[in-house]
């Protein structure tokens, strides 16, 4: 070891985000103290990004494996067989604190990531989702985070050619200060030639291939992701990375021909920690050591320390493992799609990250301290006895029209002036498009197609923990049934507050319980995820929102169900254990009431059986539409159909409870009336003409729609 | 009949064209690193932000060594079609008019839009009737075409559907000779039911016709 590493002691310790007890861990794990390179990996590492420490022993309650699981957590991303000898890998994750600092590159870089994670397992990307939250739009700094945003997001997926299918947009005022940007990715691969982590092979060489490497994004697991944000966040821009999606796009094609030629031991992105995690994962998966030589990295600046060379977050590289003798070929590879490759290590049997500079070592950790040992804990949840959230403001007046101001409302309008800032089409597999259908429909090489959809409603999760997470995944689950798909596996980004206070340990917990609960109900697995922690403002904790990415499978992506009413004379009904109830809804929002104290129980079972008649009922061609009802009840959901079909309807007035009560289990249909009776749905209506008619209340399609298009506005 | 898709680092409508073609022929990629057209009877210039559409969008690649072979097969009357960045590096390369300017909303959008074919003659629209709408995709954020002398429009927008403002509605265009055509829309995502529409096939089977298949 160098004698002239330094030590940084506790205090520096501290200031990088562990606790005195963690460096004292450390100290033990290594018999000394240790050196500036080895604390800025174990800081990272242990961080709650990396280590999952306040999460990790609640997320081992949730049912892992199905027999249609691939792949399930611990890898870059989960996966789940399509048939045909085909599978899809997919995964969720969070960028919320980068993009709250700054949102045009913290959401570009938040699908660069979510990207490297599906093709490091050697799956071809072939869709993107976006769930994002905001404050009201009457705020313009929410109004600034969703247009640089939305933009970042267009501007990655668009130019590194991957469509951006679906995604979920809310406006709630406890994002105000913390809004969150997650992604999802899907892609797909030979299910046989799908590669894992690992490395192995002593003397195999590593090589770093992709953007060289600067100071950009020097903390950002430990800095941005596992603290809450302050007032003073503009100094910590530079801990947000700056995205190249062209970098990325040339990388993909790089990483899948190096696979394809069969030239590589193992593969792994860097993200979150950069060459530290990735290397130690690396050899932690494949219980071996890995030396690295730091000299080696090419740089964007020449002055940089070991430290943050091995801690580093800049955006566009990848890990590889090769045999000796085929680095050459992986070198010539590299070099074709013209990205940088070099060789920065070897793989050893010492069970150690060894750093070096020119061959001095300047960090010697064992491998199992750095990924395995860092202490995990245990929430103490403690249900609150006051309320958390104010109640929302009112906006809707006395003698507003309800049905307009629902469709007006950000939470509800049309998503148009949003998802035509992205290219859903590239790759030619998009068979629903949004607002075609409930979820986004994909065809597979093998001629079938599956459905994804990605949802979480805060609000009702604010309320009720536990039957909320179960309802958001629930509601996912009726998106994909109203395409004719089954669920096949889910993954899910965990977004709540400080684990560390004890409401949002109970939050967090009873979320994570009902996620269990909905999945076992399902018969689904939860194939991997991402938990994004320490959520909260100056302005208290966001709304804890656990976000739920579905996907599913169809028999024939040309059928797949659509959610436009189609026909004048078809009958429209209505279908499930729907009991629609006006607290926690929309409309309650819009009247300013505060949040009631718990939803109703759910009837898991009928709700399952309901999605199951309607998949049913599609895939049989028995329906000319299928929607479920969410946000805004019934009628909202009834002048959706009418909008997207550009036909009017007629509908019984059962009142206000009926008409914008929420709850889950609820499906408009459309098709003709025997088929509707025959499947148990009630007939409430007929499509046709140009307006909506609901007993004495009549609106045109051109009212409506105007009303619906109330976020063109933002995006002039 | 054999068609060439050109594929630049940045492509990414590259492989989509090359299943278009192969609707209606054989089909090849061409790399942008060599001289090589591979004995091609008509070249797809596609989709994508090629060279990441860094200093001016298209700038970059005509540069590439298979352009100039492009250009070469372009002058002696060969079939070229240059998709949204491909119409974009055509008019770089000086074999189509004009040039793309952003689009007046300065955002991306994609959108299902209607063309008119207001010039049957070209290389690429023989298959279709003068007048015919098309129904086709356009994604891009830099679509709005701008030519200070008059040109050959080979396609406008449909009325009141124009998406980046180019005056007259102009989507696309030829060269006098009208064996080069570029357009912003994208006929390769409407040449399968399952994208909603078949129209942009007609793209494709125009070439075919043309030389004979």
């Amino acid at each position: 070891m160098s004698d002239t590493a330094t030590i940084p002691g506790v205090e520096q310790a501290v200031a990088l985000g562990l606790t005195r007890d963690e460096y004292a861990l450390v100290c033990e794990k290594l018999d000394r103290e240790p050196n500036e390179v080895e604390l800025a990996m174990f800081s990272l590492l242990w961080s709650e990004h990396c280590a999952y420490k306040h999460s990790k022993k609640l997320l081992r309650t949730l049912p892992t494996e199905g027999p249609r699981v691939v792949m399930g957590p611990g890898e870059n991303a989960g996966a789940v067989d399509v048939g045909g000898g085909w599978s899809v890998a997919f995964k969720v994750e969070s960028h919320n604190h980068p993009s709250a600092v700054e949102p045009f590159q913290g959401a570009a870089t938040g699908v660069g990531g979510i990207l490297r994670d599906i093709f490091a397992i050697g799956a071809r990307p072939i869709a993107v989702l976006d769930s994002l939250r905001f404050g009201e739009p009457d705020s313009e700094r929410s109004r600034y985070l969703l247009d640089r945003a939305v933009a970042g997001i267009g501007h990655y997926g668009n130019s590194v050619g991957v469509p951006t299918v679906g995604g979920e947009v809310y406006f709630e005022g406890p994002y105000e200060t913390n809004c969150l940007i997650n992604a999802m990715a899907l892609g797909l691969a030979r299910t046989d030639e799908m590669v894992r982590s690992a490395a192995a092979g002593l003397g195999n060489q590593v090589i770093l291939f992709g953007a060289s490497t600067g100071r950009d994004g020097i903390g950002g697991a430990s800095v941005l992701a596992s603290a809450e944000l302050d007032e003073e966040d503009e100094s910590k821009r530079p801990s947000v990375q700056v995205g190249d999606p062209f970098e990325e796009n040339k990388l993909i094609e790089c990483s899948l021909e190096l696979l394809e030629r069969r030239l590589l031991v193992s593969l792994q992105d860097l993200g979150a920690a950069g060459l530290t995690s990735s290397a130690s994962e690396m050899a932690s998966a494949g219980k071996v050591g890995i030396d690295i030589d730091v000299a080696r990295v090419p740089l964007r600046e020449a002055d940089m320390a070991p430290f943050e060379i091995m801690v580093s977050e800049s955006q566009e590289r990848m890990l590889c493992v090769a045999e000796p003798e085929r680095v050459d070929e992986v070198l010539a590879v590299c070099a074709k799609w013209e990205v940088h490759g070099t060789v920065i290590g070897e793989v050893t049997d010492s069970r150690t990250m060894r750093i070096l500079r020119d061959g001095e070592t300047v960090g010697e950790v064992p491998v199992e301290a750095l990924v395995d040992d860092c202490p995990l804990y245990d929430l103490e949840p403690a249900k609150p006895s006051e309320p958390l959230y104010p109640a929302p403001k009112a906006t809707l007046r006395d003698g507003d029209d309800v049905l307009l101001a629902l469709l007006g409302s950000p939470n509800i309008a049309s998503r148009r002036p949003l998802f035509e800032q992205y290219d859903c089409l590239v790759g030619a597999r998009t068979a629903r498009r949004p607002e075609q259908a409930d979820a986004a429909v994909l065809a597979l090489p093998h001629g079938g197609g599956i459905a994804v959809s990605i949802d979480g409603s805060g609000r009702r999760v604010a309320v009720d923990p536990y039957r909320g997470t179960i309802e958001a995944v629930l509601e996912c689950a009726a998106n994909l049934a109203c395409t004719g798909a089954e669920p096949l596996g889910l993954t899910n980004c965990l977004n709540f507050g400080n684990p560390e206070k004890p409401h949002i340990a109970w939050q967090l917990t009873e979320s994570v319980r009902g996620l269990g609960d909905a999945c076992r109900a399902l018969g689904i697995a939860v194939v991997g995820g991402n938990v994004s922690l320490y959520n909260e403002g100056a302005d208290g904790p966001i709304y804890p929102t656990p976000v739920v990415g579905l996907v599913g499978e169809l028999p024939d992506p040309l059928a797949a169900g659509r959610l436009a009413f189609c026909a004048e004379g078809d009958a429209i009904g209505l279908l499930g254990p729907f009991a629609p109830r006006l607290e926690a809804s929309e409309l309650a929002k819009l009247r300013g009431e505060a949040l009631p104290a718990e939803l109703p129980d759910v009837d898991v079972e009928a709700v399952v059986a309901a999605h199951a008649a309607v998949r049913e009922a599609v895939r049989a061609g028995r329906l000319s539409s299928a929607h479920d009802v969410a946000e805004g009840g019934v009628l909202v959901a009834v002048a959706e159909c009418c909008l997207a079909g550009g036909l009017g309807a007629t509908l019984e007035d059962d009142g206000e409870a009926a008409l914008f009560g929420e709850g889950p289990g609820g499906f408009v249909l459309s098709g003709a009336r025997a088929d509707l009776e025959a499947l148990g749905a009630r007939v409430i209506g007929e499509v046709g003409g140009d307006a909506l008619a609901c007993g004495e209340q009549s609106w045109t399609l051109d009212e409506l729609r105007r009303a619906w298009s109330a976020l063109a506005p933002l995006f002039p | 009949m054999k068609l060439g898709v050109v594929q630049f680092p940045g492509s990414c409508d590259e492989v989509d064209a090359l299943k278009a073609c192969e609707r209606v022929g054989d089909a090849v990629l061409l790399w942008h690193g060599e001289h090589d057209l591979k004995g091609v009877d008509a070249v797809v210039v596609p989709g994508g932000f090629s060279y990441g559409d860094y200093l001016r969008v298209g700038a970059i690649a005509r540069f590439s060594p298979v352009m100039q072979e492009v250009a070469a097969f372009a002058r002696d009357g060969g079939p070229v079609l240059g998709i949204c960045n491909g119409f974009q590096v055509l008019c770089e390369a000086g074999l189509l008019p004009g040039a793309l300017l952003p689009n007046q909303s300065l955002r991306f959008v994609c959108r299902q839009v209607g063309i008119e074919v207001v010039d049957a003659e070209t290389s690429f629209t023989r298959a279709c009737a003068r007048g015919e709408e098309l129904s086709i995709p356009v994604k891009h954020t830099t679509g709005r075409y701008y030519s200070p002398d008059p040109v050959r429009v080979v396609f406008r927008y449909t009325q009141g559907v124009n998406p980046n403002g180019s005056p007259e509605d102009i989507a696309g265009v030829a060269n006098e000779a009208g064996n080069v055509v570029g357009l912003m829309p994208h006929p390769e995502h409407a040449v399968d039911l399952l994208h909603g529409s078949e129209d942009g096939l007609k793209l494709f089977a125009s070439v075919a016709e043309l030389a004979g298949v």
